[in-house]
């Protein structure tokens, strides 16, 4: 074996193996532009060369499923006419790197999916995990993380209206942002990024190309972390909203006006993916120019210009006839467009550039033949010990209560959402702080409802289970604004394949997304695979990502999560048992990780989903809540809290009464009724055959359980919102 | 009544100006920076966002765009005009309201719902607000820190339109003002969004009475 220059490849993240292979689809030897983008294509982070042979597990099948996996994103049909685009992304290691422009480019990568589907982007939620916030370099992280977040999403005008944070040690050397971004539009516009037919043009708009975010799939999000990573800085991309509004509203327009054949964004491993992808969708080849690229640096090589990430660019196919009216749509927006390529027959891509021919092969070799990996498996280390039962039960519950209010991960994020556009697009009926975001949906009378969950610690305890429990939350949590869950994106997030027992943590946890996917009646539409999420070594837990989509006929209907006025009967859904194996209790009082996660029975989930619609269906629900971190403890606070309404509850009886506060079984709401709709309830209940119990009243100002707690609203609050600013080193 | 928005490269919420002008009653009418001719509309709204990236200095840039120079005639002619966070920005810039809008004393981003107090009817925005009331509106912003050589005089003079209600200013603004008028009053500025608070389905309502004010006046 030779290479042009001694082990360039290897240098590229290719292994020998993998370049031996291109030397067969070649049959000759690869130059250097073509070897750079192999090596970007074939990268974990663009071929899912890992985790392809167990994706195929996951349900992508329904009937509201306008396009499933492969396509820049996912579509769901809302009805009347109008279809919901949505995808999940990580932005990982560009947010370690350089916390605020990895952040940011993180969400403009999502939102670009969103429009190649044809869609104007609308919402976003973010999912991110940090570790410890009171040190330093998190903080650094987490301060930069959300301000990027922010400020993309805030320059574009696409809400942020929710997600989570969660707080671990584990990911204090690779912290995890996950962007999630629906978008809406007439599901007849519904774009692809493919190709007609040969003689449709390229048309490259937006941003010019630089020398930022070079190798950025390859060496960056496919790799694991090792000290002195800080030279992989230029690696990280550079965002700039302001261009990428102007491409959103030129492309919009393009696409309202019918002008486009397909459209395709520029993301991982730029153009060569780009055109590689259009061209292989269709069958066909193209012919590009390279020359016909703006470059920010006229010194850039040709290999640089195909593998370049720089942001805010979009390829745009367009009929020969059509081209004039778009450049002119481009101009009037203000952004550049230039023809790059001729979609041709045959599946040769050839590029020229300086007037030669820098690359020519199949483009199929690139986008579809890259290699598929059995990787070896080992099964996941079973969890220490029992269900987790060492974990003290006998502690102050008043205490208890105060503690799991003021833990981070379990305490208000508004420290966080406040520096979040979350009006922007007038539709945000429910935002951050809700169980999901409720939004309305344009130009229907209908809504949707989103969540995203995920609990590594659960996962890291059993990757199935803490994978179908991800989906159970999401989804409850949808179901209980009263929405239909109908959807799923997810991204999982693991350590590096290359290891036999994260290789079986994560075959593991696609069966159970897949189990609790088909239990449940949800297809995944789409999603992200993010690998090698170790620094040092050092693994973050497993950590499935899901995003649940919902239905919701009218938006007036949405049921909140807080208490809203006193006077109301509180119960509580499902069945709590003694359930603290990866709990935030047993995080808090022992800091370990052990035991069993809650057990998930997906029926006894389904059925709750269908009583929360029903319920909310009839107009019987003031309120609903799902517990989940902190279990009912956590739960009751949010709902006292969220309106300043105080409640006096009895504890679901038959076990030990701080366990019944903090125990995480899996399948529980907490949900508030009038009086008189009581009666609805224990029988709607009954029928479907979930345990209900009436647990007391909303009204006060504190929050009482009698004979075990007597805790003032006030109080409850200073815990809860305080705990990040105080945590942080910040006035509360 | 016909009201223009106008959209500047960067802006977010003239879609939402739009549609609150819609929701009140209005006649929206969409107006593009680089056109000198307001259309005939009988108000104009210069809306949120982020106006050429808010590159240089918020709103330094869209001061110059050709459809300024048609804000400012109809402005000198008496005009309704609302500048909305970007928009009042814009309009300080372009020395149609007095003051400057700086970064957050926090140094961040605010997205929060504040209560603001009117401090002036006698505007082509406030007309329709009882003195005094109290109004709960949304602002998201990292610019908004609002100064002024004489804060003491512009009140005197009756120019401050609005205060942040005690412990509701979110930037740090000088003597917790929240938005302005020029002398005559028809030109108003604010940093909160009324746009945003006109639906009970999405929040608070307080926006309500800024366009009630102006089509009630001139119908």
């Amino acid at each position: 074996m030779s290479s042009l220059i001694e082990g360039l490849h290897r240098q590229l993240g290719l292994t020998d193996e993998e370049f031996e292979r291109i030397l067969g689809v070649l049959g000759r030897e690869p130059g250097r532009a073509e070897l750079a983008m192999f090596s970007l294509m074939w990268s974990e982070h663009c071929s899912y060369k890992s985790s392809k042979v167990h994706l195929r597990r996951l349900p992508s099948a329904g009937e509201r499923v306008l396009q499933g996996p492969g396509e820049n994103a996912g579509v769901v049909d809302l009805g009347d006419g109008v279809a919901a685009v949505f995808k999940i992304e990580s932005h990982n290691h560009p947010s370690f790197v350089e916390p605020f422009q990895g952040a940011a480019t993180g969400v403009g990568g999502i939102i670009r999916d969103i429009l190649a589907m044809g869609a104007r982007p609308a919402a976003s939620l973010n999912s991110l995990r940090f570790g410890d916030p009171a040190e330093p370099l998190q903080r650094r992280l987490l301060e930069g993380v959300v301000a990027g977040v922010g400020h993309y999403g805030n320059c574009v005008g696409v809400a942020t209206v929710g997600g989570e944070v969660v707080f671990d040690p584990c990911y204090a050397g690779n912290p995890l942002v996950n962007a999630l971004t629906i978008g809406f539009m007439p599901a007849d516009r519904l774009l692809s990024g493919r190709a007609e037919q040969p003689g449709d043009l390229a048309v490259l708009m937006g941003a010019k190309t630089g020398r930022d975010g070079i190798g950025g799939a390859s060496v960056l999000a496919s790799a694991s972390f090792e000290e002195g990573d800080e030279a992989k800085r230029p690696n990280v991309q550079v965002g700039d909203p302001f261009q990428e509004k102007l491409l959103i509203e030129a492309c919009l327009e393009l696409g309202e006006r019918r002008l486009l054949r397909g459209l395709q964004d520029l993301g991982a491993a730029g153009i060569s993916c780009a055109v590689a992808e259009v061209a292989a969708r269709a069958g066909m080849g193209m012919e590009v120019d390279l020359d016909a690229v703006p470059l920010r640096e006229p010194s850039m090589e040709a290999w640089e210009v195909l593998v370049s990430e720089s942001q805010e660019r979009m390829l745009a196919l367009v009929d020969p006839a059509r081209l004039t009216d778009v450049l002119e749509v481009c101009r009037r927006w203000g952004i550049l467009a230039n023809v790059l390529g001729e979609m041709t027959s045959g599946g040769t891509l050839r590029v020229r550039f300086r007037g030669e021919v820098v690359a020519e092969v199949p483009a199929a070799s690139l986008a579809d033949d890259g290699p598929v990996y059995h990787r070896p498996m080992a099964a996941p280390s079973p969890p220490p010990a029992g269900p987790g039962a060492e974990v003290p039960l006998d502690a102050d519950p008043a205490g208890a209560v105060l503690a799991l209010a003021g833990d981070p991960t379990c305490a208000s994020k508004r420290w966080v959402w406040e520096q979040y556009d979350r009006f922007v697009g007038h539709g945000t009926v429910a935002g951050p702080g809700s169980d999901a975001a409720v939004l309305r949906v344009p130009g229907t009378s209908h809504a949707v409802a989103l969540a995203t969950d995920g609990n590594g610690r659960h996962a890291a305890l059993d990757p199935a289970a803490g994978a179908a429990l991800a989906v159970a939350e999401a989804a409850r949590n949808v179901a209980c604004t009263g929405a239909q869950p109908v959807a799923v994106t997810n991204c999982l997030n693991f350590a590096s394949p290359e290891r036999p027992e994260v290789m079986g943590s994560f075959a593991a946890a696609v069966d159970g997304l897949a189990a609790a996917c088909q239990a449940l009646g949800l297809p995944v539409t789409g999603g992200n695979v993010s690998f090698y999420n170790e620094s040092s070594g050092r693994p973050i837990h497993p950590t499935p990502i899901v995003g649940v989509l919902g239905l919701l006929a009218d938006p007036a209907t949405a049921v909140p999560s807080g208490f809203p006025r006193p006077g109301l009967d509180v119960w509580l859904l499902g069945e709590t048992r003694v359930e603290l194996g990866g709990s935030a209790w047993q995080r808090l009082t022992t800091a370990r990780l052990e035991g069993r996660p809650p057990i998930l029975d997906l029926a006894a989930e389904a059925s709750l989903h269908r009583l929360l619609t029903g319920l909310a269906g009839r107009r019987l629900l003031a309120a609903a809540h799902d517990l989940s971190d902190g279990g009912l403890a956590v739960a009751l606070v949010e709902a006292t809290l969220a309106a300043g309404v105080g409640a006096t509850v009895a504890l679901p009886p038959g076990l030990p009464p701080l366990a019944a506060l903090v125990s995480e079984s899996a399948s529980r709401v907490l949900v508030a009724v009038a009086p008189e709709a009581s009666g609805d309830l224990s029988t709607l209940a009954a029928e479907a055959g979930v345990p209900a119990t009436r647990l007391g009243a909303t009204g006060g100002d504190r929050l009482v359980v009698p004979g075990l707690l007597d805790l003032p609203l006030s109080q409850l609050r200073d815990a809860y919102e305080g705990a990040l600013p105080r945590a942080l080193g910040e006035p509360a | 009544m016909r009201i223009g928005v106008v959209t500047f490269p960067g802006s977010c919420d003239d879609r939402d100006a739009r549609a609150a002008v819609a929701s009140m009653g209005g006649d929206p009418v969409a107006l593009w920076h680089g056109d000198g001719d307001l259309r005939g509309v009988d108000a104009v709204v210069l809306p949120g966002g982020f106006s050429y990236g808010d590159y240089l200095r918020c709103g330094a840039i869209a001061r110059f765009s050709p459809v300024m120079g048609a804000v400012a005639g109809f402005a000198r002619d008496g005009g309704p005009v609302l500048g909305i966070c970007n928009g009042f920005q814009v309009l300080c810039e372009a020395g149609l309201l007095p003051g400057a809008l700086l970064r957050n004393a926090g140094l961040r981003f605010v997205c929060r719902e504040v209560e603001v107090t009117v401090e002036s009817t006698a505007s082509a925005w406030t007309s329709a607000c009882p003195p005094g009331t109290s109004l709960t509106i949304p602002v998201k912003h990292g610019e908004g820190r609002y100064v002024h050589d004489d804060p003491a005089a512009l009140a005197a003079a009756g120019q401050v339109v609005f205060r942040y209600a005690p412990g509701h200013n979110p930037n740090g603004s000088l003597a917790d003002i929240a938005g302005v008028r020029n002398p005559a009053g028809n030109v108003v500025g604010l940093m909160p969004h009324p746009e945003h608070a006109v639906d009970p389905l999405l929040g608070p309502t307080g926006g309500r009475g800024l366009f009630e004010s102006v089509l009630t006046a001139r119908v």
